[in-house]
This record gives structure tokens, sequence and C-alpha cells, in this order.
């Protein structure tokens, strides 16, 4: 089998099927199924707790599920064969301080089989100037590009970022997914685990929201935020509330006083069919749901003491 | 896919890995001063002062520089091995360091072979500078074959204390396994007559120490220059094995144990 391309076929990087992770008293993944197909760049969205680092860490091996499985590249993630294709960045605290940022590159990149050149590695991170300074040197932001730069260095098939972004400023913010948009265009994975909204709307191919380790809904981002709350629309109509309730893509409908509420996952067609059978209609206002508020909807739909407050 | 993991597998270089993992190892303890200074200096201060200035010409039934040679060797390469092991597992485990290395494609065996390899280095520049100072300071004199085969036990010395250590790593916290540590070492050093000969210490010390794994050490390591205390090496021997074997037994369960821990 003679391959140049980096994935063997189309069988998903990686994958959980059911795969279900208890600390504990704790279930901090109920039975989970997810997977990252070849050159997908996914983000793995949800609250504190969701159970986001708990799918990262399954998947790369540092612990392994009560039931169902992970799997890496059709393996089993301790597998040196997965882990060389597989570079990743992790929420942690310190790395060894009394290392120079180019001794940590060096090292990292001994593991791999096709390391990329240093340069390369610095300069896509942002590390030029400071790899001569040792990481205990290093203010907050330099320190999150180097574990950036030890998840890059391997030149991995696979990368996974846990919550690479927190702690950067706007700049750096943007600086770091001009690289992950590169990489996704080389035809790399990546799985991206986030809090900000507006990184895996600008980043990821797909969204997938995770709620008490479980997903709870997945899709494009735009897929996401039409599905998930779609548009408000507001107007004054004489329709009745089950027409309107009947049209196509509404998915709710509501009336206060004069006004009438539809929420709506493609609000210009909706719009049409309103203005189609009610000519009269006015006062017509839409709003858009942003990511944030779909997420919002969605969590709390699934927390019960929300529900309950 | 088989022949491209074997491919790959191959296209890095495994022993280029152990010595990368060794040199940088050593590096990130060399320029850590918290560490040098007490593993170098300590054993070569306390030798010069008890060994080397305090007068003991009426002494006991041996000569005290030559004695404590062995005797801060001893302790010397024990925390070497234990500071360098423990707390060096146990602060990268606390910041998340290890998790990192654990999901990176590093064999794990280098990273434990690497911490081997620099306190094994720390141990016999410790030990070499101890020798020049008994030589000369110390006018300690002694057959070449004794100088090498004082050198060959004390720095075994490093297998079983760095197992304690790391045992010590995977059960205490990050913050508390120097504190632990210095709880275990500084006395067991004492009762086991590391810093004054055993014979001069009172009867109840003389038969605890016999429970004390620094002691079994310090005991093969006097026995290379015949001034042991007369148990049979096979003791001390098999003392030191079954102290070796239970602190893998305990630093393995804490590694397993780590699996099942959240991070982050």
């Amino acid at each position: 089998m003679t391959r140049t391309t980096p994935f063997d076929d189309d069988r998903p990087v990686a994958e959980l099927r059911r795969a279900v992770k208890r600390y504990g008293a704790v279930t901090a993944l109920a039975g989970m199924d997810f997977e990252v197909r070849p050159g997908e760049v996914v983000a793995l969205l949800g609250p504190n707790g969701a159970g986001k680092t708990t799918a990262v860490q399954l998947l790369l091996g540092l612990a392994r599920p009560n039931a169902g499985e992970a799997r890496l590249f059709g393996l089993e993630p301790r597998r040196a064969e997965a882990r060389m294709r597989t570079g990743a960045m992790l929420q942690i605290s310190k790395v060894p301080e009394t290392l120079k940022v180019r001794e940590h590159i060096h090292l990292v990149s001994s593991y791999y089989p096709r390391p990329l050149p240093e340069r390369e590695v610095i300069a896509a991170a942002g590390l030029e100037g400071i790899e001569g300074r040792l990481f205990g040197k290093l203010s907050g932001g330099q320190r999150q590009r180097v574990l950036f730069a030890l998840a890059l260095c391997g030149d991995p098939d696979l990368m996974f970022l846990d919550e690479p972004t927190v702690g950067l400023d706007v700049e750096a913010r943007r600086a770091f997914w001009t690289v992950i948009a590169e990489k996704a265009r080389q035809g790399r994975s990546v799985l991206l685990t986030t809090h900000y909204l507006e990184e895996a709307d600008a980043l990821a191919d797909r969204i997938v929201m995770i709620g008490r380790g479980q997903v709870i809904a997945e899709g494009t981002p735009a897929e996401i935020k039409s599905r998930v709350v779609g548009r408000k629309i507001r107007c004054r109509t004489a329709l009745p509330l089950a027409t309107i309730a009947a049209l196509p893509g509404v998915r709710d409908v509501r009336r206060q006083d004069e006004l009438t509420e539809v929420f709506a996952a493609e609000a210009e067609r909706t719009v049409f069919e309103l203005l189609s059978r009610d000519p009269s209609l006015s006062a017509l206002e839409v709003r858009g749901a942003d990511l944030e508020e779909a997420f919002l909807t969605l969590t709390h739909s699934e927390d019960p003491e929300e529900v309950a407050a | 896919m088989t022949t491209q993991t074997i491919a790959q597998a191959r296209s890095r270089s495994l022993w280029r890995i152990y010595a990368l993992e060794a040199r940088y190892e050593f590096l990130k303890q060399l320029r850590m001063p918290a560490y040098v200074v007490p593993s170098l200096a300590f054993p070569l201060v306390f030798y010069f002062m008890f060994g080397v200035a305090l007068p003991h010409g009426s002494g006991g039934p041996f000569d005290i520089p030559t004695y404590m040679l062995a005797t801060y060797g001893a302790f010397g390469v024990m925390n070497v091995s234990l500071f360098g092991f423990g707390v060096g597992v146990a602060t990268e485990r606390g910041q998340g360091w290890m998790l990192f290395k654990r999901a990176s494609p590093m064999p794990p065996v280098a990273y434990f072979a690497a911490k081997l390899a620099t306190i094994l280095v720390f141990s016999l520049i410790m030990v070499s500078a101890l020798f020049v100072l008994g030589a000369t300071a110390g006018g300690v004199r002694l057959p070449a074959g004794t100088w090498f085969s004082l050198l060959g036990v004390l720095t075994l010395g490093t297998l079983p204390f760095a197992a304690f250590g790391l045992a010590v790593a995977y059960w205490a916290g990050p913050n508390s396994a120097v504190a632990v540590l210095n709880i275990i070492a500084l006395p067991s050093a004492f009762g086991s007559g590391m810093w004054i000969p055993i014979q001069m210490l009172p009867p109840v010390i003389k038969k605890a120490a016999l429970f004390l794994p620094p002691y079994h050490y310090a005991q093969l390591a006097l026995h290379t220059l015949g001034l042991d205390h007369g148990e049979a090496v096979s003791l001390h021997v098999f003392a030191l094995a079954a102290f070796t074997a239970g602190s893998l037994l305990l630093a393995w369960i804490g590694f397993r144990r780590d699996e099942g821990k959240t991070f982050g």
C-alpha cells in the first residue's frame, strides 16, 4: 500500500463509540458518540463540566472509557503508531521552566517521524525572537504559543487543541486562527474544544455541542445557528396561529397582545410565506440569533435546575 | 496501513529520543539551583565539617575521614536520587506536564530512563568530588580497587532511592513532595548512621536501624572498606531489594491510579 496522502482512507481519524466515563459518582461522559473525519476541523463546544476535556482525554488515551470505546486512526489511542500522527495542546499550567523554547521544540520534534523544520514551527507559533528564552521567563501568552508549537512540531495529521486561546489577546487569537485554517487547507484534521463561540464559528467545519456528557446538537456553524434557535420574526398579522405553525421551518409561534412572534429556521423563507398569505402584515422585525444564544438555549434546556428556576 | 505505520515507526530514531530526553533532563536539573546546591554541596560541606575539620584523634577503632567517605557518599546519593526523581516527577505530574508527555508519542520508558541517567550523572559528580576532598583534605588512602568498589556500590544506591522517590511522587501532592521527602530522609539518614557512625548512636536506634533502608545501603558502602557493622551482606542486599520492589509496586499503583483522575 503506497499512499502519499496523510490519510489511509475515509475512516474517522478519531472516534468515540458510546463512550462512558465516570469519575467516582460523577458521570463525565454518558455514552457519547463522536467522530472527526479526515481533513475536518471540529469544534467541541460546551460549558465547563460538559465533558469536553474528558472526551479529549479518552481520545488521547490518557484515560480509559468505563464502557464503549475510543479510537485514534482506527487504533487503540495508546498505540505509538496513532500517537505519532497526533499532536496535542492540553490545558496544563506549566512546562518545565528551565528549558529554552527551542530546546522544548527540539525534544518533542524528535518523537515524530517527520517533524516540521524548527524555523517553520517557530514562525507559525509566533515565537521569533524568544526561541532562546527559558520557558520560565515567558509571559502567559508566550507560554500558550509554546504549547501550540509543541502540538504543531510533529506535523501531525490530527491536532487536539483543548481551549487553545484562553488567555490570548484578540490579535494573538486571530494569528492563531490563521495557522489552524492553514493546517486545515493542507488536509489536516483538528479537534478544538472551546468556550468561545466566535472561535468555533470562525474555524470549524462542524460544531458538536455537548452538555452533561452527551452530544446535544451537531452541524455546521450555520446549521447550528438556524436549527437550534433560528431567528425570531416579530410582526402584526391576522393569520391564525395554526396556519403559521404549519409553515415549513417554523419551530414555534406565539402571540402576545397584537404582536406575533415566530421562531423560524430560515427567516427569509418564512417571511416570504407570511407575506404571501397576509399582504397586510405590518411592523415586521427579524432578529438573528447568534451562536451564543443557540448555546445558551440548548445547554439550559438540558439543565433541569435551570428549567426549574 | 500496516506498511505505512511500520515505515513511520522506522523513520524516527528511538536511540535519539532516549539521548535527547536524557540530555534535556540533565540540563533542566542543572539549571535548578534548588536541586543542584543541596544535592551537590550539602554532602561535601557536611563531610568536610564532621569528617575532616572536627578533631577526632582520640576517636574510635577506625579512621573517621575514611569511614565518613562511605556514609556521606551514601547520604549524598540518597538525596540526589530521592529529590531528583521524587520532586521532579511530583512537580511534573502536578502541573500536567506528565499528561502532555503521556499523550505524546514519546516512549514512556524514555521519561524515566532520562531521570535515572540524570541522577546517575549527578551522583557520579557528587561522589567524585567527595573522593577528591577525602583524598586531599581528609588524607584518605585506599587501594585503587577499593576506590572503585566504593564508587560502584554508592552509585548503585540510586536505584532503591529513585524507586522510593517515584512512589512518593505518586502519593504525595506536587507541593508536599519536598516536605514529605525531607521528613522521611533526614531522620532516617541520622538513624542509619550516615551522619554519625552507627556505633556511637544509642542502642535503641541501632536496633531500629535494621528497619531503615539507608542503614543497609550505608553498611554495604562501608563493607567495601571493611568498616561495616558485621551483618551479612546478603541481609543488606535483600533488604534493599525488598525496599526497591515495594517502592516500585507503590509507584506502579499510583501510576495506574492517575488514569482515573480528572485533570483540568
